[in-house]
């Protein structure tokens, strides 16, 4: 057992995982955080994928012990409040998902593209998300939710500013 | 699967992990990245007793240039190196084959050092190294040493790395003026091991090929150098009939394995194939870059 200290969706937590054990089976086993999914667990299917210091990363292939001191985001983490974050919201309207099991790796792998792409084009996304695997859906309800995402946060980034400069009304 | 029971150190100075190399020898696992060695944990193909993370060790990370050669620390991660200005700037056919590596999710944790300490011959940055004339800097019990990459890649995830020596960097040399590069590779889908790739560099001095460097990725137990192929390159000026000889010679001896994604004969012809667009596509670079 090792004594370790992090920070998961912004609360420090600790624990004392076996060496062996990974994030994935930490997060859910040891915090009780089972929106982080583990299908192939030797890093081929993506659907562990969370953020560890602003990177997607698989976490089946980190151990527990080596996230202590990091800031670990998982899907719980993305929602304000319970609600929907924009990449959900656009997500869930362009119906992405069928089963649900990949779900969690495909946002957090979606969500951390975006924050470093925001005018990705779909050739790009397409790439990005090229890690994750889906069984049900043929990819591109998945890909038309992200572009749809990232253009609705090019239009939210837009609107506030317009908002800034008008002094005008809060459409959120 | 889950991983088996292993004990584990994390060392934060060179020193104390060669202490506990020597003291595990080939009981022992360097953990670097992870992202090829906790897959072979999880399917039990490497039952080692001791782990030896060396992501604590700060003097292991880093990118710097001296005196025309560029070292990279060997946890270095991929992400890094491929964001890396320096990288970009000095060994541009390294740079070119980063992106090419795993998906960006494998790239945030994958190190250069892990990589081609793993020495998977399907992987992209064997090839570059063996193209490029690498050197990687070990350090033992016995003190360190310098061995080039024509020595380091030995067999299918071998490399001549002792037991009880960590590689400590890789040093590649900067790119001379009027080179160009390309990385070429045929894969099932972007992200996956290459089913054969190439590293290609040539140079032109006054439209003349004077220096050319292929290495394929995926046609044997190691990264492959094409030298008869690069004889008939050097002194001659580029051209699709010259492109087209210089792959039959870089691709005549080869005799790569069979798997599910090809026969020995698919991957001799897509080797054959991915040589001619390398050496196209490396040529018009340099002229790109002379202009």
């Amino acid at each position: 057992m090792v004594d370790i200290t992090l920070s998961v969706n912004g609360a420090a937590c600790t624990g004392s995982p076996e060496a062996r054990k990974t994030l994935a089976d930490f997060l859910r086993d040891d915090l009780n955080l089972t929106g982080t999914h583990i299908g192939c667990e030797h890093g081929v299917c993506g659907a562990c994928t969370v953020i560890v210091d602003g990177r997607a990363v698989r976490s089946c292939l980190m151990l527990a012990v080596q996230a202590a001191g990091s800031e670990v985001t998982t899907i719980e983490g993305l929602a304000p409040d319970g609600g929907l974050g924009t990449l959900q919201q656009a997500m869930w309207d362009s119906h992405s998902f069928q089963c649900g099991f990949c779900t969690p790796g495909f946002v957090m792998q979606a969500a951390a593209f975006l924050s470093g792409h925001p005018d990705a084009d779909e050739q790009q996304i397409r790439e990005a998300l090229s890690g994750n695997i889906c069984r049900c859906t043929g990819y591109q309800s998945i890909i038309d939710g992200v572009l749809l995402a990232a253009q609705r946060n090019r239009q939210g980034a837009t609107v506030n500013a317009d908002q800034r400069s008008d002094n005008g009304s809060n459409r959120g | 699967m889950k991983l088996p029971p292993v004990e584990y150190e994390a060392p934060t100075t060179v020193a104390d992990a060669i202490d506990l190399l020597a003291e595990y020898q080939d009981e022992a696992s360097v953990l670097a990245g992870g992202q090829s060695l906790i897959p072979l944990l999880a399917l039990r193909l490497a039952r080692p007793a001791m782990l030896i993370d060396i992501n604590g060790i700060d003097e292991l990370s880093g990118v710097s240039v001296t005196d025309g050669r560029v070292a990279i620390g060997a946890t270095t991660r991929e992400y890094v190196a491929e964001e890396s200005q320096t990288v970009a700037d000095t060994v541009p056919l390294l740079a070119a084959a980063l992106p090419l590596i795993g998906h960006e999710a494998i790239r945030s944790r994958g190190t250069i050092g892990g990589s081609l300490a793993h020495a998977d011959p399907a992987a992209e940055l064997p090839a570059v190294a063996r193209a490029l004339d690498a050197e990687f800097v070990v350090r033992g019990p016995a003190g360190e040493r310098v061995i080039p990459a024509a020595q380091w890649f030995e067999a299918y995830l071998t490399t001549s790395r002792q037991p009880d020596e960590l590689l400590l960097e890789v040093r590649f040399p900067a790119a001379k003026q009027d080179t160009g590069t390309s990385f070429q590779e045929v894969a099932r889908r972007h992200g996956d091991f290459a089913i054969v790739g190439l590293a290609a560099s040539l140079v032109l001095s006054g439209g003349v090929i004077s220096d050319a460097r292929l290495a394929f990725a995926g046609v044997s137990d190691v990264p492959v150098r094409a030298a008869a192929a690069e004889d008939l390159l050097v002194g001659e000026r580029p051209s699709a009939e010259l492109f087209d000889e210089a792959a039959r010679r870089a691709t005549e001896d080869l005799d790569p394995p069979a798997d599910l994604h090809g026969s020995s004969d698919y991957r001799k012809t897509v080797a054959a194939a991915v040589a001619r667009r390398g050496l196209r596509a490396a040529a018009e670079n340099a002229a790109r870059g002379s202009d």
